[in-house]
């Protein structure tokens, strides 16, 4: 059975049915009970483990604000038997507790030639949209799919979110788990029973034969608007979302590519050593004999996220950037473009 | 003590002023923001205004805070333009950040201010920088440390102690213990009741502060100071004081609180009325003073959200400045 659920909550249900499914996961970060004790009061959890330690009194666990220690007790917890699920709360937290993630979390199972596992899984939320200023709205995922040895997921739908939640409680290496701030009430279908979205495998959300357009997380629904208004111009754009970036699905990239012979990639993150450019530069390598115009990345600028309103819109790529940088890949569009 | 010997008229009516000052400012944006015009997330100061107050009455406009996200009360204590203050809230041209900052990071280093922090204890290591800095110079500059029972469970504190202790800095760590760190209570989340003996261990003098007591508060942080700029090293105060409004505007219930808690809270440990009450006051200042300085704040806290509201945005050119390039 299928219903509409917020993103939010089809985090919260994949964490419910994991836990129901396997006594060895565990949740925990800075109240995810929300007010252990206080007396005897709960609640002021926020976000997908709200009430869950009703159903899990024994599994779901508040911390003090002690990233490394509880980041890296999540590694040492996944790597003796238990499928621990961390909170970051906001990415831009990792700051604190890099090291658990980059040469612990990341490094085990290689240094030990695969006697040690780390089937951990850290959530963690990311983006522009809330007016939260400098430190706490970046989008970080590319400074972790650059290290061997980390998984990275960027659901960008309410369906992808559950499904992927449950893939990367089940992987058993490290998982970074973006969840986007400004989708959390976004809503979509969601299948009411346990499934699993695998880890590396893109969604084609639009199919067409003119360009393809590969965004990520939150630019998924950008870059659909921007396809459907791309119609009106004649032009059939193919969305893909890759889901995750780390392992990325190439094949579904390159193959598109292969059939419209244009690129777009759209990605929120800095355009610096990213995703985008890291996408841009695979299809150059390996499929420039189809290229029939210059690749276009779609990003935020290499700037700090300011805090004031009109400062944040300006600064996240939108539908507009990229119907923008479709039309300048086409040469057609662009001599009309050039001309008008 | 030598250097602040105890406060006279001029500098009690500044210590009333501050607190009150603090108190409007937040209390108004308590009410406005409700309407919308606020962006972003606001952590208030309210019932903590003695510990800012304390504290910054000892220093000079040279010396230097490092704040927290809730960092309004350490702001307008070290002297920061409350109606620039109020701008960068509203994300506005003029603000004391030009609007790029917001309320989790209002600095102001032409005060002192090195800034609020949106991470728990970021700011903590740049004060022992500060401190380092004025040793190496030469001056007799102080560096203070804002930091909350959450916080101070970090890493980065922890570490920032070992060093301030090694190195003999002059800074004074202030722990302002409001009893939570967002819903958690420190019974759930400290390991102990208090943060002093985890200096004390380091060989830093520490001492618990009631921190509705505004001069308890100055009497600690003044010797604390004092010891700092006589080259004796670091302190830390563990000022106990719980906050009145939730962790964040727009998002805190208090479910997590206990019946009654807050309104007890306000009804007998507002430190402003504690203040008044205070003998010494009594005998020095008249209700009609402190009426007078209410008025005078009422109109400046007034003052500043009108102009905040009718405020242009911020240019857009804004945006790629202050980041030294981009591509
Ligand atoms: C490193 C880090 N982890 C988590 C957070 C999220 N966070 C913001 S404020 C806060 C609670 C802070 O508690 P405390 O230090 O006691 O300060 P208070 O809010 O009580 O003034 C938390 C967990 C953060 N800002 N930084
Ligand atoms: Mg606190």
């Amino acid at each position: 059975m299928t219903r509409v659920l917020s993103y939010l909550n089809a985090v919260g249900e994949a964490l419910r049915q994991e836990m129901q499914h396997d006594p060895s996961v565990v949740v925990f970060g800075e109240d995810n009970i929300g007010g252990t004790g206080c007396d005897g009061k709960l609640g002021n959890a926020w976000g997908p483990t709200q009430g869950l330690h009703e159903h899990f009194p024994d599994r779901v666990f508040d911390t003090p604000i002690t990233e490394s220690a509880f980041v890296g007790a999540a590694v040492g917890a996944a790597a003796t038997g238990l499928r621990p699920v961390a909170d970051l709360l906001f990415v831009d937290f990792a700051g604190v507790c890099f090291d658990q993630i980059l040469n612990q979390a990341a490094k085990l199972r290689y240094m030990t030639a695969g006697k040690a596992r780390v089937p951990l899984v850290l959530r963690a939320m990311y983006g522009t949209g809330m007016r939260r200023g400098a430190q706490h709205s970046q989008a970080l995922y590319p400074l972790f799919a650059h290290i061997p040895g980390l998984k990275v997921v960027l659901p960008a739908t309410p369906a992808d979110a559950k499904g992927l939640m449950a893939a990367a409680i089940r992987d058993d290496d490290p998982v970074i788990f973006f969840e986007h701030k400004m989708l959390y009430f976004s809503h979509g279908d969601v299948p009411e029973e346990p499934y699993v979205v695998p880890l590396g495998q893109a969604r084609v959300t639009r199919t067409g034969g003119d360009c393809t357009i590969v965004a990520l997380g939150r630019m998924v629904a950008e870059a659909e608007k921007a396809a459907d208004e791309l119609v009106a111009d004649g032009v059939q754009c193919e969305v893909i979302d890759p889901r995750t970036i780390s392992p990325l699905d190439t094949g579904t990239i390159y193959d598109s590519v292969r059939r419209t012979g244009h690129l777009v990639v759209a990605d929120e993150s800095n355009p610096r050593c990213g995703v985008a450019g890291d996408i841009a530069a695979l299809v150059a390598e390996h499929v420039f004999d189809a290229l029939r115009g210059p690749v276009r990345v779609v990003t935020s600028p290499h700037a700090p996220v300011p805090f004031a309103p009109v400062l944040e819109d300006a600064y996240a790529p939108g539908a507009d950037q990229i119907k923008a940088a479709v039309r300048t890949t086409i040469p057609v569009l662009a001599r009309q473009e050039h001309a008008s | 003590m030598p250097d602040h010997p105890r406060p006279d008229r001029a500098e009690l009516i500044d210590i009333y002023r501050t607190m009150r000052t603090i108190r409007e400012f937040e209390e108004r944006l308590h009410a406005e923001f409700p309407g919308g015009e606020i962006p972003g997330a606001v952590h208030l100061y309210a019932g903590q205004e003695a510990v800012a107050a304390g504290v910054c009455t000892v220093l000079t406009d040279e010396d230097y805070v490092a704040s927290t996200h809730r960092g309004h009360g350490h702001a307008i204590a070290k002297g920061c333009d409350v109606t620039a203050m109020m701008l960068e809230i509203y994300g506005k041209a003029g603000g004391l950040c030009d609007g790029k900052g917001g309320s989790m990071h209002i600095a102001d280093f032409d005060r002192g201010m090195l800034g609020a922090n949106g991470v728990a204890a970021g700011g903590v290591p740049l004060s022992c920088g500060s401190a380092l800095s004025a040793k190496v110079r030469g001056t007799d500059q102080v560096s203070v440390a804002f930091v909350g029972d959450g916080g101070a469970n970090q890493g980065a504190f922890a570490e920032s102690l070992v060093l301030a202790s090694v190195w003999q800095l002059p800074v004074v760590f202030v722990v302002e213990d409001n009893g939570y760190a967002q819903a958690t209570g420190t019974r759930f989340h400290l390991g102990g009741r208090d943060i002093a003996p985890r200096a004390e261990a380091l060989g830093i003098p520490a001492v618990v502060v009631d921190g509705y007591d505004v001069l308890a508060v100055r009497e600690a942080a003044a010797e604390a100071v004092l010891r700092a700029r006589s080259s004796e090293g670091p302190t830390l105060l563990d000022c106990k004081a719980h906050r009145f409004f939730g962790h964040m505007e727009g998002w805190d219930q208090q479910a997590y609180r206990a019946d009654g808690e807050v309104d007890r809270l306000v009804a007998e440990r507002d430190c402003l009325r504690l203040f008044a009450d205070t003998a010494i006051v009594r005998q020095t200042l008249t209700t009609a003073e402190l009426a007078d300085v209410d008025a005078a704040v009422r109109v400046l806290i007034d003052h500043a959200v009108d102009e905040s509201k009718s405020a242009k945005d911020p240019d857009i050119g804004e945006l790629l400045t202050d980041v030294y390039v981009t591509y």
